[in-house]
């Protein structure tokens, strides 16, 4: 399984203060802990800590970059900090996100491809989040489509149902469930299929119950990778342990720690 | 608009480890030997690079084997007895890439030789030939931790490739391994969760994954052949899929497996239904390699004259079939 960390979002506090106070330790320490804990790649979002999201987005990925290769997913849904965040970021990268409008996959396909980089394409179009698994398989056909007419490789494609928290619709996760096991054999081989997860558990109660049991039941259906907190180590070891009942690992008395050290 | 090239695309490469050490690296041998580096599955040159040949190594043992059939012993000549001649003429008669020694005579059943003596034909061996050397112990743990830290020591500096090490009894070698700078074997029986997890414990006390060769145990063709290969088979794609716990490069016994079966065993007399013995055997020994060869091996240890000279031809053809990188 392929995690993204989420932990390095000027949402939170620490990072906001961080980015505002130009403090590069603060963001290392989390950057490192993130994949020290199972991290493939490092989310990277300004949120709303800077008037300047340009400028804190270069020095975001920067500060990052002085201390991993790991590939960074460049975060925001403005065109320019995008750019900007993938124009400093040397190394492997990602764009998180685009929607599946076509004049959006028409903008962001083409500068992934610029950039070599991966993309995330979230199942939204012009009408909105679908409602239905129908809904969400024809905005991934598109995605799709689109993804071949600009030669983005079937590997550096990373399509999101899109979760909504379960508290506003308890459907949702079944109907995401349903989705992930279709978009899997849209195609052969089968793009990336992701979620963010703590989406799910907005404005709930035993927030980490929740986003642990529903990623090992996506992970049972065919998701490869998600957008989570690494550091919820309960989490960590729900998916760990659920790619193991996969079969996607080789069992070993110390699977826990041996995934972390892999 | 470009249609997807259908090449299997692998996360990760088999390991390489190096096996000997010349004198610009602290050892004697001639030269040093490189295993492992694979980016695909055996010989699939359409998918990836084998960038290292496997290697044969030949078996020699401290003192005379009791009990080998003659169609082996008779191939072998006079040399059995003498693991230094025996190791010399291996490498200039029959063309061995590196000598295998096994301690047998060290077993407490076989003549219970100690450390001293085992030290002293690992020196012998160590000067009659140039190439790297494997000394594996008589797999009794008691007698293989008293004798095997001796030979480490008396070779340190030469990246031997001692062994072997089991989920039970890994500390005392792993420890001398590291300190002596030798390559590790370890073991585990035909069950690919204790393979894993072995090396997670060899690298929790510090060895270092590019020093280590996996023994998942071999099975001989028609005796649990299968077996093996479907286990060294699991273990190759977890290496290619990434798992650095199981991307160490692999050494079977292909010698003793073979021989152990009554088809490369009986004499002509026996069962001449079976064809003469001294093809048979031979034959027998080296189907059981070129299997193995296709489940993923890096290190063949072999017995008999023919069998590696059949086992060089068809690696000959093999390896110029495939990308070497």
């Amino acid at each position: 399984m392929i995690i993204i960390g989420e932990r390095i979002n000027g949402m939170f506090k620490v990072v906001k203060e961080a980015i505002q106070n130009r403090d590069k330790t603060a963001v290392q320490d989390l950057a490192k802990r993130q994949l020290a804990e199972g991290a493939d790649m490092l989310d990277i979002n300004v949120g709303t800590a800077s008037a300047n999201p340009v400028e804190a987005m270069r020095w975001l990925v920067e500060t990052v970059r002085e201390v991993t290769d790991a590939p960074l997913a460049i975060d925001n849904p403005n065109y320019e900090t995008m750019k900007a965040g993938l124009e400093a970021c040397k190394g492997r990268k990602m764009i998180n996100s685009t929607t599946g409008q076509i004049e959006k996959l028409d903008i962001f396909l083409p500068l992934a491809r610029e950039h070599n980089a991966s993309v995330v394409a979230l199942c939204i179009d012009e009408s909105g989040v679908p409602v239905d698994v129908d809904g969400r398989v024809m905005v991934a056909m598109n995605i799709l489509a689109k993804a071949m007419e600009y030669d983005v490789p079937i590997d550096e494609l990373y399509i999101d149902p899109i979760i909504l928290p379960v508290k506003a619709e308890q459907r949702g996760p079944g109907i995401v469930l349903e989705s992930i096991k279709q978009f899997a054999m849209l195609a052969d081989p089968a793009p990336h299929l992701v979620i963010g997860l703590s989406n799910l558990s907005q404005g709930a109660i035993d927030r980490k119950l929740i986003n642990r049991t529903f990623l090992t039941m996506a992970i049972g259906v065919g998701l490869d990778a998600a957008i989570v907190d690494p550091l919820d180590t309960e989490l960590m070891d729900a998916m760990i342990t659920a790619e193991l009942l996969m079969n996607r690992t080789i069992y070993s008395d110390s699977f826990l720690t041996a995934y972390r050290q892999r | 608009m470009a249609i997807e090239d259908p090449k299997e695309r692998w996360s990760a490469v088999v390991a390489t480890v190096t096996l000997g050490a010349t004198s610009a690296e602290g050892g004697t041998r001639g030269k040093t030997l490189t295993i492992g580096g694979s980016s695909t599955l055996p010989f699939l040159g359409f998918d990836g690079e084998t960038p290292n040949r496997p290697l044969i190594a030949m078996e020699v043992h401290d003192v005379a084997p009791a009990e080998w059939p003659a169609p082996l012993t008779d191939s072998l000549g006079g040399v059995l007895g003498d693991p230094a001649a025996w190791a010399a003429k291996c490498v200039s008669d029959f063309g061995a890439d590196l000598i295998c020694l096994r301690l047998t005579g060290t077993h407490p059943d076989s003549g219970n030789r100690g450390a001293a003596d085992a030290v002293a034909s690992v020196k012998a061996v160590l000067q009659a030939v140039d190439v790297p050397l494997i000394i594996w112990g008589c797999d009794v743990d008691d007698k293989d931790n008293d004798v095997l830290p001796r030979c480490s020591e008396a070779a340190a500096g030469e990246r031997c490739l001692m062994g072997t090490v089991k989920e039970d009894n890994y500390k005392t070698l792993t420890a001398s391994c590291l300190a002596d700078g030798h390559n590790l074997i370890t073991q585990s029986p035909l069950d690919i969760n204790i393979a894993k997890q072995v090396n997670i414990m060899v690298s929790e006390m510090g060895f270092p994954l590019d020093r280590v060769v996996i023994f998942p145990t071999t099975g001989g063709l028609g005796y649990g052949i299968e077996y093996a290969y479907s286990i060294q088979e699991r273990g190759r794609l977890a290496a290619l899929s990434g798992d650095k716990m199981m991307s160490p490069p692999v050494i079977v016994t292909v010698g003793e497996e073979a021989w152990r079966g009554k088809e490369a065993k009986a004499t002509t007399g026996e069962a001449p239904q079976w064809g003469p013995a001294d093809v048979r055997g031979p034959m027998w020994e080296a189907m059981t390699a070129v299997i193995l060869l296709q489940a993923g091996s890096d290190i063949l240890v072999m017995r008999h004259p023919k069998a590696v000279e059949l086992l060089k031809k068809t690696l000959d053809a093999l390896m110029q079939s495939v990308p070497q990188g």
